[in-house]
């Protein structure tokens, strides 16, 4: 069993986060840029009290990476709120999602959150009108080699990222929260259903509040990439604390998994957010994994979700980190579509996509010429 | 205990396995290498910094300047900068690597400090006041600093100027002072023992050489000092020596240009620029022949010294 990092300790209990040795911040700081936590630290130190007894110089970096944060909100709050401008002129709503809809709905789990890509649902019948009056705001489609449009349009829940020509950011646009071709199939409808508007806006929605915690679930767990990992089990961890203020709760969330075909996800993030992250979340009447699945994952996923650092790995964890990208495939997509994706991928797509890497750039630079204009 | 105390082989010993541990201003490093160039210019460069002593165990930046794992190792050796794990920086050649460390110190500073108002500038200071000296690559803003140190001011940094975002007082980063091309032999001609490099070509900025910080400025890098003056330099050849005033607005406008990370810092930033502008006086200030440089500004500091204590005891009123 791999040792538990400094950092998991320090979120799990930041009560003890002012006796920690000078030693012990050397370590957790840097385990906490890797793992993109930073300032959910300060804020982790800020709210346990902790923080007038740190050391100077932690202090220094905590704060700085606070105000990066921060401010790295504010921006993302403006983008949302383009974004939504711009579709809700043609009367198409739309669900932020994950880092971007902690920022919007102001919860406790957007504190010191740093997100890359601002994600959002839309209703698969909108697809064709969204993708044209984003293109008209600046929202360019970037890779757009024919072989990857096909993969996203057939078989996931999203459609190629897009990237706005002169701010830089990227926006995910989904019409589901799981591939086409996932096992677990929740359906989008559900999701619309229960999906709470904000307030001062038209037609602009966060997920229900169970499905926002069975989302990030999902989106962790039936993933193959774990170097955000611990970063999302965090959130998962967060959104419970500040959702489950009644004992029923729990019991709902375990109903909702149900409908949504997400039992599982739901299974193992209450496991380790209880074993990593010390999450306190009841796990009598939750449901259970089986025994054989927790000695196979088990030593994968304790490995996967430490920080990614040096100091957090040991021998076993690049074998872990290996075998979850494979199983993450396999849960994304049947094996006769599967294997000649990965064929594809390890042969052909590079030559593909060089010669399409060039074509974009110069339709990127026609296109900044024209809004420069 | 000083750099220069330990012993040439020890150095490349500590340093090829555990690291050095250095401070330089509000930063402590731990530097890692397995190439020798980088111990001779941490020698050279860096003796009279502060190492780690015993009990240490903490570092801001933990970095290494080593060669590439891949076979480019042996076709042309080249050296690649590490900041803790993660190689953020295009490698150099290897007998650019004592570079690609000073590169990759400024990079970890302007992508990680943003406790400070980050400015790309180089400061100075005198009679207790700082000369801000925030300027484009290229616009001669080296030279004048290396001119100016040489000449008796206190070398607070060379290319990044810590503002902290509290008092406003300039933080000091003394680190080697990069000379590029035609601005190395003038640095010579104005002070032959300026301890200099070898100029190291093939870089993509023509040919550089670095110069150790004085003693006296690293002695004093813990010492934050009061900016008195926002000048923004520019060589042009065979021009007249001239210190222009500039007015406040166009002068806010331009240094914002210059704030490393005005967008992370957002307003905060435009309030710290705001109130270095307003303690400062601020001009323009163009040069070809680096003596007379160094005389208008030894002028400046003895005649503004005087009104600025001034202006200092009216505002403590």
């Amino acid at each position: 069993m791999i040792k538990t990092s400094r950092l998991c300790l320090g979120l799990a209990k930041p009560m003890q986060l002012g006796r920690f040795s000078e030693a012990d911040w050397d370590i957790t700081l840097r385990q906490a840029r890797a793992a993109g936590l930073l300032a959910t630290l300060y804020y982790a130190a800020l709210d346990a009290n902790q923080f007038d007894q740190l050391p100077e110089r932690v202090r220094a970096q905590l704060a700085a990476a606070r105000h990066v944060a921060d401010r790295h909100q504010e921006v993302m709050q403006w983008e949302v709120e383009a974004i939504h401008h711009v579709l809700d002129r043609i009367g198409v709503p739309m669900i932020v999602l994950k880092g971007a809809a902690y920022v919007v709905a102001g919860l406790e789990a957007a504190r010191g959150r740093l997100f890359g890509d601002i994600d959002i649902l839309v209703p698969h019948g909108a697809l064709t009108d969204v993708e044209r009056v984003l293109g008209r705001a600046g929202w360019v489609q970037e890779d757009r080699s024919t072989y990857n449009d096909r993969y996203y349009r057939q078989w996931m829940h999203e459609i190629p990222a897009r990237r706005h020509a002169q701010r830089g950011t990227v926006l995910d646009v989904h019409h589901n929260i799981l591939p086409l071709t996932a096992r677990n199939k929740p359906r989008a409808q559900a999701l619309w259903d229960a999906a709470l508007p904000m307030s001062g806006f038209n037609d602009l929605y966060v997920l229900a509040r169970e499905d926002m915690l069975l989302h990030s679930a999902a989106h962790l767990f039936l993933n193959g990439e774990f170097e955000r990992g611990l970063r999302d089990l965090n959130d998962f961890r967060r959104l419970g604390q500040q959702f489950a203020n009644t004992a029923q709760f729990w019991h709902s969330l375990k109903k909702r998994a149900e409908t949504l075909d997400l039992v599982q996800p739901l299974a193992y993030a209450v496991r380790y957010a209880n074993r990593l992250l010390d999450a306190g979340i009841p796990e009598a009447g939750m449901p259970e994994l089986s025994r054989p699945g927790t000695w196979l994952m088990d030593p994968l996923l304790t490995r996967g979700l430490q920080p990614n650092h040096a100091s957090a790995h040991d021998l076993w964890t690049p074998a872990a980190l290996f075998g979850l990208y494979v199983r993450g495939h396999y849960l994304r997509m049947p094996l006769h579509l599967l294997l000649p994706h990965l064929l594809y991928k390890g042969t052909l797509a590079k030559f593909d996509e060089q010669a399409l890497h060039d074509a974009n750039q110069e339709k990127l630079a026609q296109f900044r010429a024209f809004l420069g204009k | 205990m000083k750099l220069l105390q330990l012993p040439p082989a020890e150095l490349r010993r500590q340093l090829a396995t555990s690291g050095v541990w250095l401070r330089t201003g509000p930063f402590s490093l731990r530097v890692q290498s397995r190439i020798p160039s980088v111990a001779e210019g941490l020698a050279k460069f860096y003796g009279q910094f502060e190492v780690r002593s015993v009990q240490e165990v903490f570092a801001d930046f933990h970095v290494a300047v080593n060669p590439p794992a891949s076979l480019r190792r042996w076709l042309r050796p080249q050296a690649t900068f590490s900041f803790d794990g993660i190689q953020p920086l295009k490698s150099l050649p290897r007998g650019l690597a004592f570079a690609m460390l000073e590169r990759g110190l400024n990079w970890c500073v302007s992508t990680q400090a943003h406790h400070y108002l980050i400015l790309n500038a180089a400061v100075v200071e005198k009679n207790g006041f700082a000369a801000v000296l925030p300027a484009l690559p290229g616009s001669g803003k080296s030279t004048l600093t290396a001119g100016l140190v040489l000449s008796g001011w206190r070398l607070l940094s060379d290319e990044l100027a810590l503002i902290d975002r509290k008092t406003g007082w300039v933080h000091p980063l003394p680190r080697p002072i990069c000379l590029k091309n035609a601005s190395i032999p003038q640095v010579h001609a104005l002070n032959p023992d300026a301890f200099l490099t070898h100029p190291l070509h093939d870089t993509a900025k023509g040919s550089i050489a670095y110069m150790r910080p004085p003693k006296e400025s690293v002695r004093r890098q813990h010492e934050p000092a009061h900016p008195g003056w926002l000048v923004f330099p520019k060589w042009v050849a065979e021009s007249e020596t001239e210190l222009r005033p500039r007015s406040k607005q166009q002068s806010f406008q331009f240094l914002t240009q210059q704030a490393i990370n005005c967008s992370q810092l957002g307003a905060e930033a435009f309030r710290v620029c705001t109130g270095l502008i307003e303690q400062t006086d601020c001009y323009d200030f163009q040069y070809s022949q680096l003596d007379e440089a160094v005389a208008v500004f030894d002028r400046l500091a003895a005649s503004a010294t005087i009104s600025m204590l001034d202006h200092e005891d009216a505002r403590a009123c």
